[in-house]
C-alpha cells in the first residue's frame, strides 16, 4: 500500500536494492514491475531499456541530471530518503519536475514520514511509500497541514504575492 | 511595522495546529523522540539541562509594545518571570513545559509572533540593523526586504532539512551593525551608479568551531532578484554541503572546500533557470510591504533641545548616558535610545516580565509604540524626541535599564552557558557577572572607552567570542571549567577574528587577566585610540607577555558557585515516553 494522489492504493512495484555483494553491472534484475537503482540502470541500460514497466530510484547523493536523456524510459521515478533529516531529496525532486520537466509518478521511498510529507508534496512528489511501521491513514493527514504557502514550488508555480491579492499597509 | 494579512494569520495558525498535534502524538508515544526532536526544534523548542527552552523569533529585531507585553505575559504565565534576549534578536524562555508549548505559540500568534524555524537545520530568523529606518548612515531601509525574505524562508519546502542551520542578516547602512560577515549569507543593500537598489552578497561567514569571515559572491544583485539568487545559493548548499560530519556541515566549509569561484559558478548556473522567473519580486509586492515601514508622524523640531543641553552640563550621570546610550537620528530633534540589559549583577540580555511591560510602556510614551532588539542583547527605542530624553532617562533608570555602558566593557555579549545550555563546556553568565563586578566603576569604563567583550560557554560561539575585541571561550579540561582568552576580534565593517593569547585560565583568574589586558592597553594607547586599534598596532605580544609575566593569583573567594544561578529543581520531569 502506498499513498498516491492523496489516496491509499495497492502497489505492485518492487523497489530493487543492491545487496552488499552485488555490483550494478552484473546483478540480475528480477522480472516484473521493478524500480531499479540509478547505478543499475546506467550499467545495464542496453538490456533494461527494452523492458516496459520499469522504474528507477535515485539515492540522496545522486543527481537528477544523470537521468536527463533517459526520463522517457520510466513509468515511475523514486527518490530515496535514507533518513528523514536528509533533505537532498527535496532538491532532486525540484530538479526532476522543474528542470527536466518530468511529469510521471514521483515517489518518495525510505524514511518517509507524515510530518515531512507536506513539503515533499510541494516539491513534486505525488506518491509516498510511507514507512511500513506507520499508519497510512494517519500519514495521509500530513498532506493537508496548510491551506496557503508563501513560495512557488512544483505544486504552485507562483509565489503567494503573484497568486492572490494580499493585504496592504496601514 | 509589518502587520499580518489573512494569509499570514492562517499560515501561522495552521502551523500552531500542526505542532499541537505533533506534541499530542509525542505525548501519546506515537512519535519517538528522534522523530519529534527535529519537529520541535523547527518550532523553537530545545531540551536544555533543566527544562525545555522556547526561542521566540523577533523578525529583524522589531517588536510592537503589544508584542513586548505578550512576551511579559508568557514569562509570567509559563516561565519564571523573565526572558533572555539573544544575539540573534530572539527571545528565549528557559523554563518551559512541553505540554504548554502549543498554548504559548497560540498566545504568540494572537500578536503576530511565532517561533518558526528558530532552531533546526533550516533558514533561521533573519536579523538586521537595530537602527534600520532611523540611522543617519542608511542607504536603503532593509526592513521591507527582510520581511519579504522572512516570508520566502518560512516553511520553504525545499530547505527545511539542510545539512545544518542557515543564518541570514541584512543591513542597509554604511556601517554594518548586523554582523553580516559572520552569517551564512550577509546582505548589504546598496545603490548602483544609476541609483537602483541591489544587494552586495556575502556567503560562507560564520563562527562556531571554524570561524570564517564571509566572502563576496556578488557585488550587486538587483533587489528584484534577491529571492531567486538566495534560492540558488541555498539549493547548491543543500545539494553539495557535507552531511557526514556535523562540524563540517555549514555552508562556510563547502565554500572553502570548492572555492568561491566554483561555488559562484554553480550558483549562477542554477540561477539561470529562475532568474526573471515567477519568483522575481514585483514592484507591487515591494510597495505593499514597504508601506508598513513608512516614517511615523515626526514633528518638526529644532536639531538640539535646550533643556537637554543644560542637563548635559550639570548632570554627570545624564551626560554619561547621553554619551553612550543615545544615538543620532536622521530626523532633527529625534534620537534613538538604547535601553541597557547589561546592568552589573544581571545576566546579560535578561529582562524580567516587569521590565518588559515597562519597556512596552516607554515605547508607547516615547517611541510610537515600537521597540527593537539588538544583536548586542539590548533594547532600542528608535524614535525618541530629544525633549523627552530627560524623562525617558529617569524612567529607564528606575527600571534598571539606563546603565551608561553601551559599547563599553560591561556591555558583554554572553550566551546562556553552562547554567542552562546542554552544549556548554563552562558557565558564562557567572563569569560575566564577576567581570562586570570587578570593573563596575563607570568612570573607569568610560576611560577605557569602546571595547567589546564577548563570551561563549562552548565553541559553538553563541556569544560571538571570535569577534570580541576580547573574547572568552569556556573549555572543558578533565571535567573542570577553564577559559581561553583571545584578543583582536572585531565585528562590523572591519571584521576580524581574535587570536588566543595562550594557555587558558580558571574562573577566578579570568577577571585579573582582563585587568592585565586593559593595563597594557592604557600603557600603550595613543590618545583616543580604541582597544582594538591598539591591539592591531602593537600586536599580541605585549599583551601576552604582560598577562603571563607574573603568576595570576585567584581572587580570594571568587568561585563560579558564588555566581551560579540557582539550578532550581524542575517540578515536572521532562517527558520522555518509553525511556
Amino acid at each position: 500500500m502506498i499513498i498516491k494522489n492523496k489516496t491509499i492504493i495497492n502497489d505492485d512495484w518492487i523497489v530493487f536494492r543492491l545487496g552488499e555483494k552485488d555490483t550494478p553491472g552484473s546483478v540480475v534484475v528480477p522480472p516484473g514491475k521493478v524500480i531499479v537503482p540509478l547505478k543499475v540502470w546506467q550499467a545495464q541500460r542496453d538490456v533494461l531499456q527494452v523492458r516496459t514497466g520499469l522504474g528507477v530510484w535515485l539515492a540522496s547523493d545522486e543527481r537528477a541530471e544523470d537521468l536527463k536523456s533517459d526520463i522517457e524510459n520510466f513509468s515511475v521515478i523514486a527518490v530515496d530518503f535514507p533518513k528523514f533529516a536528509d533533505g537532498r531529496g527535496y532538491s532532486i525532486a525540484h530538479h526532476l519536475r522543474t528542470r527536466l520537466g518530468y511529469t510521471g509518478e514521483l515517489r518518495a521511498i525510505g524514511d518517509v514520514l507524515r510530518d515531512q510529507m507536506f513539503y515533499m508534496q510541494r516539491v513534486g512528489f505525488d506518491a509516498f511509500a510511507a514507512r511500513a511501521d506507520k499508519d497510512k491513514k494517519e500519514a495521509l493527514k500530513g498532506l493537508s497541514d496548510f491551506s496557503f504557502t508563501y513560495q512557488a514550488s512544483s505544486d504552485e508555480k507562483l509565489p503567494l504575492f503573484r497568486r492572490i491579492q494580499r493585504g496592504g499597509g496601514l | 511595522m509589518y502587520r499580518y494579512d489573512q494569509f499570514d494569520h492562517q499560515i501561522t495558525a495552521q502551523r500552531v495546529a500542526q505542532f499541537r498535534d505533533q506534541v499530542y502524538r509525542r505525548l501519546a508515544g506515537e512519535l519517538t523522540e528522534d522523530e519529534f526532536r527535529i519537529l520541535r526544534l523547527q518550532n523553537g523548542l530545545y531540551m536544555q539541562i533543566h527544562a525545555y527552552m522556547l526561542r521566540v523569533a523577533v523578525p529583524y529585531g522589531l517588536l510592537s509594545a503589544a508584542q513586548m507585553r505578550m512576551l511579559a505575559s508568557i514569562a509570567r504565565k509559563y516561565d519564571r518571570g523573565y526572558g533572555h534576549f539573544s544575539t540573534r534578536q530572539n527571545v528565549q524562555f528557559n523554563w518551559i513545559k512541553l505540554q504548554d508549548a502549543p498554548d504559548i505559540l497560540t498566545d504568540l500568534a494572537s500578536v503576530e509572533m511565532h517561533a518558526n524555524q528558530t532552531s533546526g537545520n533550516c533558514i533561521r530568523n533573519i536579523t538586521s540593523d537595530e537602527f534600520a529606518g532611523v540611522a543617519r548612515d542608511e542607504i536603503v531601509d532593509p526592513r521591507p526586504y527582510a520581511e519579504i525574505l522572512r516570508q520566502w524562508s518560512t516553511f520553504h519546502p525545499e530547505f527545511a532539512y539542510l545539512p545544518r542551520k542557515f543564518k541570514i542578516a541584512v543591513t542597509g547602512a554604511t556601517e554594518d551593525r548586523a554582523a553580516i560577515a559572520v552569517h551564512d549569507i550577509g546582505l548589504a543593500a546598496v545603490k548602483n551608479a544609476q541609483g537602483e537598489v541591489g544587494f552586495r552578497v556575502l556567503v560562507g561567514g560564520g563562527l562556531g568551531r571554524t570561524p570564517i569571515i564571509g566572502t563576496e559572491i556578488c557585488d550587486f544583485v538587483p533587489w528584484q532578484h534577491v529571492i531567486t539568487y538566495l534560492e540558488s545559493i541555498v539549493r547548491v548548499y543543500n545539494e553539495y554541503g557535507r552531511r557526514d560530519n556535523i562540524y563540517k556541515a555549514r555552508i562556510k566549509i563547502l565554500v572553502k572546500a570548492i572555492g568561491i569561484e566554483e561555488f559562484k559558478r554553480r550558483v549562477e548556473a542554477d540561477w539561470q533557470f529562475t532568474k526573471d522567473g515567477p519568483c522575481t519580486i514585483t514592484v507591487e509586492e515591494l510597495n505593499r510591504v514597504a508601506a508598513f515601514f513608512t516614517a511615523p508622524d515626526y514633528e518638526q523640531l529644532p536639531e538640539n533641545d535646550a533643556a537637554v543641553a543644560a542637563q548635559l552640563c550639570e548632570n554627570r550621570a545624564f551626560s554619561n548616558w547621553m554619551q553612550r546610550n543615545v544615538k543620532p537620528h536622521k530626523v532633527p530633534g529625534y534620537a534613538a535610545v538604547v535601553l541597557s540589559l547589561k546592568k552589573t549583577g544581571i545576566a546579560p540580555g535578561d529582562a524580567t516580565a516587569k521590565q518588559m511591560d515597562a519597556a512596552a510602556e516607554l515605547a508607547e510614551r516615547f517611541s510610537f509604540g515600537e521597540l527593537r532588539v539588538t544583536h548586542m542583547q539590548n533594547l532600542v527605542l528608535a524614535d525618541v524626541k530629544q525633549s523627552d530624553l530627560i524623562a525617558l532617562w529617569q524612567a529607564a533608570r528606575e527600571l534598571g535599564m539606563a546603565t551608561p555602558n553601551i559599547g563599553l566593557l560591561t556591555d558583554i555579549i554572553c550566551c546562556p552557558g553552562g547554567d542552562f545550555c546542554s552544549l556548554a563546556n563552562a558557565r558564562s553568565i557567572p563569569l560575566a557577572k564577576a567581570i562586570a563586578e570587578r570593573f563596575d566603576n563607570i568612570d573607569f569604563q568610560h576611560d577605557i572607552g569602546e571595547i567589546e567583550l564577548n563570551m561563549s560557554g562552548c565553541m559553538n560561539a553563541c556569544g560571538h567570542h571570535h569577534v570580541g575585541n576580547i573574547g572568552i571561550l569556556g573549555v572543558d579540561k578533565d571535567g573542570e571549567e577553564w577559559y581561553q582568552v583571545s584578543i583582536g576580534g572585531a565585528q562590523g565593517n572591519d571584521s576580524s577574528l581574535g587570536k588566543v593569547i595562550g594557555p587558558s585560565f580558571t574562573f577566578a583568574q579570568t577577571p585579573e587577566v582582563i585587568a592585565r589586558l586593559l593595563h597594557v592597553y592604557v600603557r600603550e594607547r595613543f590618545a583616543d585610540e580604541h582597544f582594538i586599534d591598539t591591539v592591531r598596532r602593537i600586536g599580541h605580544t605585549p599583551f601576552k607577555e604582560y598577562v603571563y609575566a607574573a603568576p595570576i593569583e585567584a581572587a580570594e573567594g571568587l568561585t563560579g558557585e558564588e555566581y551560579a544561578l540557582l539550578a532550581a529543581p524542575y517540578d515536572t520531569p521532562l517527558y520522555a515516553p518509553g525511556v
